[in-house]
């Protein structure tokens, strides 16, 4: 299995406020790893720094072996992002808001197409390429998203809270599709949420609170840490416990 | 291969700008009525007021909307440059400049393409307001319209960086308003756009030496010399002197490592 996030003594301080403190941890492909922790916790910080909107200047961050600071186009080019807010541009149609994508990452048009095809179809959207953005619903909008992250084939995959805002069904559709896309794609996802009920039994897990991992791994191996019996019992220990 | 991807992300960021431009109608409509309205009612009504005595480019006494034309190619870029910038500012509160940002080519060269987007936008609507005032009599010689292009390159540049420049400071979309007041007025007022130096100097030797070194004067200056086929020398040093210094900033502005990232950011 490979490593395709590895995330080494990393700070981060908005002035005097420390945002993240010392953390550590490592994503192999193939896995899905849910990040959980309160807000404010560090979770949108710490996509910042992986996305390299803000730079490091405490800690390492490598993707796929390649420094995000050194080698940020190499690491750049693995990585794909689903941010919380919507990213796209509400007045072009959903074709020119994935082309222009594939611009950004330097793919043809013609290998675009095939791409974009591909991954629409796979999430039901191919029919709509047409429609402009703004006649989307929230559900729609994020399959784009999730397609658009996907079309340059990354090795990770971030997604910041990809669910907020979305009704139950399509919630249930998003967290079911991105888990057969580790499966299926060897690719490795970065899932920030606090919804427990988006984690799958085979998920790992990292609970982030104050800055801090609090703790890492398998969900067994957090339930037995944490001597409790359910994810929410063992958050609730972690963050809320934490802090008596 | 590195080649071909830095000239297919110039190329995407540009058509976006296109696409964006020609989708927002009321954009496209406004951007020409402003001047348009400058054009027909200001100047008809200060037509009367002013008296040009000829001065080069024109060798001849010219009407007061001939003189301005060149003041509102000028005003066109400067608004389509801030436009820019209230567009980057949306953009980042918005989140869709994040997309821009992970794009996996230097920052620097997204900045340019921005830019050089945003140029080529002001340009289409400057040749379609001129071909408007065409049509109003202000009928600069044909070879005109083809010596302008590449003043309007350098000047859509240099008004381009310079919001560009302001985006990087500007920290909310509610601050935008500020830059209308405390940028755009005083450079568009306290320029050679409405009314010639000389005449100025007459009124305010203040005034006269801040409109000769603001940039923008100089970039309606050599806007205006273009579109009667001449080149004015220096106005062409003092745009592209300006557009580097600009750009130069931006960048800095914009370096996660350093710059406005920084303090938005935190270390």
């Amino acid at each position: 299995m490979k490593t395709a996030l590895t995330v080494e003594n990393l700070s981060f301080a908005y002035g005097k406020k420390k945002a993240l403190n010392h953390i550590n941890f490592t994503l192999q492909s193939g896995e899905c790893t849910v990040l959980l922790g309160p807000n404010g916790a560090g979770k949108s910080t710490l996509f910042s720094l992986i996305t390299r909107l803000y730079d490091t200047h405490q800690g390492q961050i490598h993707l796929c072996g390649f420094d995000i600071k050194k080698q940020s186009r190499q690491a750049l080019m693995r990585l794909g992002v689903v941010y919380q807010q919507t990213t796209l541009d509400i007045d072009l149609t959903v074709l020119q808001n994935l082309r222009y994508h594939l611009a950004l990452h330097g793919i043809s048009r013609k290998q675009g197409n095939k791409r974009i095809q591909e991954e629409l179809e796979r999430l039901n959207m191919y029919e709509r390429r047409h429609e402009k953005i703004r006649q989307l619903n929230g559900g729609h909008k994020r399959r784009v998203e999730i397609a658009r992250a996907l079309l340059h084939n990354p090795s990770l995959l971030l997604l910041d809270e990809p669910t907020v805002g979305l009704d139950v069904p399509s919630r249930k559709s998003i967290v079911e599709h991105i888990h057969q896309l580790a499966n299926n794609r060897a690719l490795s996802v970065l899932w920030a949420s606090h919804l427990i009920d988006e984690i799958y039994p085979e998920d790992q897990l990292l609970i982030l609170h104050q800055g801090e991992i609090k703790a890492s791994g398998s969900i067994n191996h957090i339930l037995l840490k944490t001597e409790t019996d359910c994810i929410s019992a063992a958050f609730y220990k972690l963050t809320q416990g934490a802090e008596k | 291969m590195i080649i071909l991807h830095f000239w297919r992300v110039m190329w995407g960021i540009i058509n976006r700008e296109l696409l964006r431009f020609l989708n927002q109608k009321e954009r496209f409509i406004s951007a020409l009525v402003r001047p348009l309205i400058w054009l027909f009612v200001f100047a008809a009504g200060f037509r009367a007021a002013l008296g040009l005595a000829i001065t080069p480019p024109y060798e001849t006494y010219i009407l007061y909307e001939v003189y301005i034309t060149p003041g509102l190619v000028g005003m066109i870029q400067l608004f389509n440059g801030m436009q820019s910038s209230l567009s980057m500012v949306y953009d980042r509160e918005m989140g869709s400049m994040r997309i821009l940002m992970v794009c996996p080519l230097p920052r620097w060269f997204l900045l340019i393409c921005k830019l050089i987007a945003g140029t080529v936008v002001s340009i289409l609507q400057v040749y379609v307001f001129l071909a408007i005032a065409w049509f109003y009599e202000i009928q600069p010689p044909e070879i005109g319209y083809v010596y302008l292009f590449p003043a309007l390159i350098l000047s859509g540049l240099m008004l381009g960086a310079l919001g560009l420049l302001l985006s990087s400071f500007i920290k909310q979309l509610e601050n935008f308003a500020g830059v209308m007041n405390f940028v755009i007025f005083p450079m568009f007022f306290m320029s050679s756009a409405l009314y010639p130096l000389w005449k100025m100097k007459e009124s305010s030797l203040l005034l006269y030496n801040l409109a000769l070194y603001n940039p923008f004067s100089q970039a309606v200056e050599l806007i205006r010399f273009a579109l009667y086929g001449q080149f004015n020398q220096y106005a062409f040093l003092v745009t592209l002197g300006a557009f580097i210094v600009f750009m130069l900033v931006a960048i800095w502005g914009y370096n996660p490592s350093k710059g406005m990232m920084v303090k938005k950011g935190g270390k």
